[in-house]
């Protein structure tokens, strides 16, 4: 079996991100960037069914600057085999995101692609249900389990309310989820090993997508500032504080 | 202008989050259906048509909607669509998971998790985990949105809609269901709760959690919540987490226990109406975000509230 795994170069989980006086988006200059962590779990999944012996290629994408190659070398470094770069310095929407994956999959065939379910820059949670549309696959979207066995994937999905297990057909979409597994490390070793792992450099026209946006970015503002609060001495004063706002 | 509002519901009842929704897309200006695809859930149906300002239901009835799984979801919606235009789900995880399906499908981009309308073509979301909001204008020929519960008031009841029955679409699809285990609670659901009590690590045992929590959950007649750590470390289950990757909250009161306040957690929590922060370390970062802030050890703090309310 073969895994395609896509990743994405983002801000830093622990960046507090500042908004742009002129309201034009948010400053990533001289930002941390690093991998989406759902990505990083993503990689760790595939990379964990390699170990098992139920796969034998993991493939790992990014559609981004070229800085995304250190992204790629961070999965590379993690344990997947090669990389594939599509270049371009715009802003890639997910439904374009998708196509591009969709190209790369009918050049790949892949038995399964595993994707994060949010980046944490846009939380938009769709690429990977959308690529499942576009190859008519079926997807196990926010996964915490993943069990492969003659031909079928069970995936179970952290939904409202509990989990839910499905039973998908090969191939399939997977999307991770936070309790899906703990992402490993890479070794220093694996590190240098990882310089060595081909990356493949192509660019969205190869594929033929366009990647112009559908949605142009009116403003981006703060998020309304919450007035400052008091501290209280003791619980007897938090009770009457509350009581006399009505809330309790 | 018309407008498919997708209802959501588990058969048996129908979810807040779909009067929500339908107050969102009442801010299009048009005609508001429903869609109700399920199994044996004619009573959803009728619900959905006592929705105010809804013009018709669409019910759909069959094996494949009983848990309304993506690819039959798609297969429904998708040439529905041709007489609408505008698609507004709720972003719960049945939405969030069937609609970018029907979104690639009609060629278009989604607009996920708006918090509000500005026109019919212009939209408000948050990003960057809520700390940022961004407007965005959709230059697609239709709209598919998911929709922020958190951020719009429920559409009353009192209409009157009628119900059409739209066949089911042919299977088999690529997916099955094998189970399900929901968590049990009579609590009140922790998205459309009033109080919310939510403990984090610092409670450091599930037994200490159950034992301080649940108490004052129940004075308070409150749903309660989890920061990651505690989910991660086994003290709460995964469906109890507030944040970006949980649930998004907003009650009348928030009372954060033991929880420092990463910003991963406060995305889920800072629309509260008033936040109360229980904590030991005063520089902890949700007393930056919490009307009332008791700087204290929970051990004591807690039982001590519980028996004062």
């Amino acid at each position: 079996m073969k895994v395609l795994v896509p990743v994405k170069r983002v801000i830093d989980y622990n960046v507090k991100v500042r908004v742009k006086s002129d309201q034009s988006g948010v400053d990533l200059a001289n930002v941390k960037m690093s991998m989406n962590p759902f990505d990083e779990i993503s990689v760790e999944e595939a990379v964990r069914l390699k170990e098992k012996g139920v796969v034998e290629e993991v493939v790992v994408v990014s559609v981004g600057p070229q800085q995304a190659q250190e992204t790629l070398r961070t999965a590379l470094a993690m344990g997947a085999d090669r990389g594939i770069l599509v270049k371009t310095d715009d802003m890639v929407e997910p439904l374009a995101v998708a196509k591009i994956l969709q190209k790369i999959v009918g050049e790949e065939s892949p038995d399964l692609v595993i994707l994060g379910k949010q980046a944490i820059d846009d939380d938009s949670n769709q690429t990977g249900q959308m690529l499942g549309a576009l190859l008519d696959w079926p997807q196990g979207t926010f996964a915490s389990e993943v069990v492969i066995e003659d031909g079928k994937i069970t995936v179970t999905r952290e939904v409202d309310g509990g989990l839910q297990t499905l039973a998908l057909q090969t191939p399939a979409i997977v999307t991770t989820d936070l309790r899906l597994n703990e992402p490993r490390y890479a070794s220093l070793p694996n590190i240098m090993k990882a310089k060595k792992k081909p990356i493949d450099e192509k660019t969205p026209a190869d594929y033929g997508v366009d990647t112009a946006a559908r949605l142009s970015v009116v403003k981006v503002t703060e998020p309304p500032e919450r007035e400052a609060g008091e501290k209280v001495e003791d619980v007897a004063e938090l009770v009457s504080k509350l009581k006399s706002k009505g809330a309790v | 202008m018309a407008v498919l509002v997708l209802a959501d519901h588990d058969n048996e009842t129908l979810s807040d989050a779909t009067h929500k929704t339908v107050t969102a897309a009442k801010a299009m200006g048009g005609d508001i259906d429903i869609l109700v695809a399920g199994k044996g859930a004619g009573g959803i149906a009728e619900a959905a048509s006592k929705i105010d300002g809804v013009r018709k239901v669409l019910h759909v009835d069959g094996d494949a909607f009983e848990k309304q799984l993506a690819e039959a979801m798609e297969a429904l919606i998708v040439p529905l669509m041709d007489g609408y235009d505008a698609f507004f789900a709720p972003a719960t995880t049945m939405g969030k998971n069937c609609t970018p399906r029907v979104a690639a499908k009609l060629d278009v981009m989604q607009i996920s998790d708006i918090s509000g309308v500005i026109d019919a073509d212009t939209f408000e979301r948050p990003i960057y985990a809520g700390n940022a909001m961004m407007t965005v204008k959709s230059s697609d020929a239709k709209k598919v949105v998911t929709v922020r519960g958190t951020s719009f008031d429920a559409a009353g009841e009192g209409g009157s809609a009628s119900v059409e029955t739209v066949d089911a679409p042919a299977g088999p699809f690529k997916s099955a269901f094998v189970e399900e285990r929901i968590v049990q609670s009579d609590r009140p659901e922790l998205t459309s709760a009033k109080t919310i009590v939510s403990g984090g690590r610092a409670l450091g045992s599930k037994e200490e959690f159950d034992r301080l929590m649940i108490p004052l959950a129940d004075k308070l007649g409150a749903g309660i919540g989890a920061s990651r750590a505690a989910v991660d470390a086994g003290y709460a289950p995964n469906d109890y987490q507030v944040g970006q990757t949980g649930k998004i909250v907003a009650p009348e009161l928030y009372i954060a226990v033991g929880i420092s306040g990463a910003i991963q957690h406060l995305a889920g929590m800072k629309d509260s109406k008033i936040i109360v922060a229980i904590n030991k370390d005063e520089e902890a970062p949700i007393f930056q975000v919490a009307d009332y802030g008791l700087v204290a050890d929970l051990f004591t703090a807690v039982p001590e509230l519980t028996d004062a309310l």
